[in-house]
Order: C-alpha cells, then structure tokens, then sequence
C-alpha cells in the first residue's frame, strides 16, 4: 500500500502531523514548570500513571515516532538513488530553503536529541515505576526536571536541537497540508499559523530549558 | 563580453565525461545563450575540434528542448524563461560560465549536454489523455460547457512544456510538477472525468518506475519552471490519488 511516492509521503504527513500535535501537548505540560512547579507535578504524576496515556497513547506516540523516521529514511534513500551523479555547481538556495532542502539533516539531529530524551527521563521513569516498582510520588518530577537542566552541556545540546526542530517545523509542518492535497485560498492563513507554531513551540522549550538552568544559579 | 565556459563533454552515454574550459570572445549582450553556444561551436569546427552537443529547435521558448543547467540553475539565472530566451546580457565581462546537463538517474546524459527524456514521453502514454472516438462523430470539445476558472486553470497546467527544468531543480529529482500538471489538465475539465482514477494511478505507478524521487515540497521546481506551472498541481494530484486509491 506504501510502494507510490505519493503514498509515503501521505504516511510522512499523517505521522508528522501527530508527531506536531504531541510536541504542543508536551509544551503545555512543561511550561507549568516554569509558571508553578505544583501544577507540573500533578500533570505529570497525572501522564505518568493514568493508564490510558502509560498503555494506549505511549505505545501509539513510540510507533508514531518510530514510523516518522524509519519512512524518511526509506524516502531520503530513495530520492538519492534518483539523482546518482550530483551537480559541480547547485545553486539551491536560488530556489528553495535550507530548511526543505535538508529535512534528513534536521531529523537526525532531532532523532539523536530523542535518544538524549529518552536516556534522561523515559528510561529512568520506566526504571523507576515498572522494574524497582517504586511508590509513585506526585512530587518527584520537578526535582528530577531541574536537576537535569544543572548541566550547561545539556542545555546547549536541548537549544541546538530544538534550533533544529525549528527548520524541521518550518518545512514540514506547512508542507504536510500541500502533501495531502490542501492547497486553497485558506492556505496562506494556515501556512502563517504553521510557521509561528514553528518558532514559537521550540523557542518554548529552549525558554524552558534556558530558565530552569539560569534560575538554579541564581539560587 | 569575453567569457570562460566550463563545459561538461562527454562521448556517449556510457563514457565518463569531463568539465573542459573554452574562452570565447566577442560576445555580444544582445545574443541569446544557444547563439553563444553556436559561436563557440563554429570556432571547434573551424579548429577541427568536436563541437559541443546541446539540445534545440523552436529557439523560441515553446519546444522545452534547450534544458541546460547554467551556473548551477536550470534554464540560467532568471525566472519564467528557457535557455533560448536567456540574453548574454545577464553575464558579466570575464564571467566564468558552468554548463552541464540536467542531472537525474532517469535523464541519462546521451552525449555532452544532451539528456534522454523520454522518461516523460513514458509518464505521458501511461494516461496523459483522454479516450475520445474520432471515427467521424467527434463530439466538438466546446458543446461541453466548463466553468471559466476550471478551463483557465487547466489550460495554465497543459502549458507545461515538459522541458525537465523541475527535475533538474528538485533536491530529489522529482518529477511531480511535471505529472501533475498532466494529470491537472485533465482532471479540472469534463472530459477527463471518466479516466481521472486510472490515470492518476497509472502516471504515478510510471514516475516511480522511471526512477524519479518523490516530492518535498521544497518549491524549487516552480521557481525555475519557464511556464510557471504552480504548486497548486502537485497538491491536486496528490488529491487525485488518494481519491483514486479510496475508491479502487
């Protein structure tokens, strides 16, 4: 069902799509650090133990992740395979962005910054409540979120990426729509919406990251 | 206007190939870059060298014939036109020149600057028409009515010259704006109606075959198409399929 060029895209589109949805859900839930450690210990006690969010929409947002990249890389090989012997002179910023031009560049950096990601809170979360089957304290996740930002590596590394996801959104988020065939007189509205969600969701998170790191040293 | 061209000559198809410099002289602005090209190639000729080989015909920007990569960029530096139809003037004295053929793997180089584009003959037969009896009851094509916006946009998609620029400008040498605007020609009017799902199915099964990459939406190839065939093409067709492949 996936062979045509069209169909992959399609499936980029749909995974990216939700992949952009989630990232606003997190954004909401961790900007709470930022207004009131209170509320983001309870939001993320509530993700981190309702079962609905642990058991159906966790297992859904890794297949989502995991489709998203695996279907760019089948897709990115692919397209090189369609031009074997490149230009001496390519004048591609004449015509197109950075942004759209290196998607596969932009999505490995965030790929390896998920594997940060996952190393820092997903795998010790799992530790944490599934294997040493610990008691389940609302308390413990603002604690855990400031500690992890004390590292000014850290820090730089969550800026450069989210700098990343940036292009990343520019490109791809507005380009979904054209991929699923929406390209009309409400597309120019949209495509302003997608590129502020672009800027704004990621400059979010590396507002969240810069605070919590600067807001340590001041104390 | 003295110029440095750097040519890629190549034997035949199955040959390397190589960048060769040539300095031409007494370049006039108002000269046309195949004209350029016919200026240098009477000086190999004259010299008993091998003159370059370029593809031409109308040499006024109807045929798509003339698909050149200058300086990095099909058709050359500016918008909405062919080679043909690119005046020296947009060089400087002293320029140096870079010429090389569109590059795809499903534009193989025949010889020099000369590409095999019959990939596109290929999509075109795959369901680039519409099945109509001709034995002598031709129903004439303006008794069907057609809404004005729907045949002007249609008319704009089948000016599509089929010349390759969007191909040689896509980061993945796409050919959907190219498929689009074939399959966008039929698909807006009445008459295209009847074969509208097996065309589309059977022109993008064709692209994918002639090794052609998918499409990233990076815009490159509107930019430099010389018909300024738009995006909007390649959103209809992607429409077109998913469609087609709901109702099959």
């Amino acid at each position: 069902m996936l062979s045509a060029s069209i169909a992959k895209k399609v499936a980029m589109a749909l995974s990216g799509l939700f992949l952009v949805f989630f990232l606003a859900q997190h954004f909401t839930i961790n900007i709470t650090s930022v207004i009131d450690p209170d509320t983001f210990n309870e939001w993320s006690h509530f993700m981190g133990t309702n079962p609905l969010v642990q058991f159906v929409l966790q297992p859904i947002l890794i297949f989502g992740v995991v489709f998203h990249f695996i279907m760019g890389i089948i897709i990115e090989l692919k397209n090189n395979k369609a031009r074997q012997k490149g230009y001496a002179k390519y004048a591609g910023n004449k015509n197109s962005s950075w942004a759209s031009r290196n998607m596969i560049i932009s999505g490995a950096v965030v790929l390896a910054f998920l594997g940060l990601h996952f190393y820092d809170f997903w795998v010790p979360e799992m530790i944490y409540k599934y294997v040493e089957v610990n008691e389940a304290l609302e308390s413990r996740y603002y604690p855990e979120l400031v500690h992890k930002f004390e590292d000014p590596i850290r820090v730089l590394i969550y800026v450069v990426s989210f700098v990343l996801l940036m292009f990343h959104l520019w490109h791809g988020f507005s380009s979904s729509f054209q991929t699923m065939g929406w390209n009309n007189k409400f597309s120019k509205g949209l495509q302003g919406f997608t590129k502020v969600y672009a800027i704004a969701i990621p400059a979010g998170f590396i507002f969240i990251a810069l605070y919590l790191h600067f807001n340590q040293l001041s104390h | 206007m003295k110029l440095t061209l750097k040519i890629w000559r190549q034997k035949n198809a199955s040959a390397k190939g190589a960048f060769k410099n040539y300095n031409v002289e007494d370049v006039d602005g108002d000269m046309s870059f195949l004209e350029m090209l016919d200026v240098l190639n009477a000086d190999l000729i004259d010299k008993g060298e091998e003159p370059v080989e370029f593809d031409h015909d109308c040499r006024e920007g109807i045929c798509g014939s003339c698909n050149l990569q200058i300086n990095g960029r099909p058709h050359g530096p500016k918008r909405h036109i062919t080679t043909c139809q690119l005046h020296m003037r947009s060089f400087n004295d002293g320029d140096t020149i870079v010429i090389e053929p569109f590059r795809a793997t499903a534009f193989p180089v025949i010889k020099d600057l000369v590409v095999d584009r019959s990939a596109f003959d290929r999509i075109q037969q795959a369901g680039g028409y519409i099945s109509v009896n001709t034995s002598g009851n031709t129903i004439d094509a303006n008794s069907i009515p057609v809404e004005k916006e729907n045949a002007d946009e249609a008319f704009n998609s089948a000016t599509c010259i089929g010349c390759g620029a969007c191909v040689a400008a896509c980061v993945n040498a796409s050919a959907m704006l190219f498929t689009s605007a074939k399959v966008s020609q039929f698909a807006l009017l009445p008459q295209g109606e009847v074969e509208a799902s097996r065309r589309v199915m059977n022109m993008v099964e064709q692209m994918d075959k002639e090794g052609f990459g998918g499409c990233s939406n990076t815009g490159a190839c509107y930019i430099e198409c010389p018909k300024d065939i738009s995006l909007e093409n390649i959103a209809r067709i992607n429409r077109e399929y998913l469609k087609a492949s709901v109702e099959s």
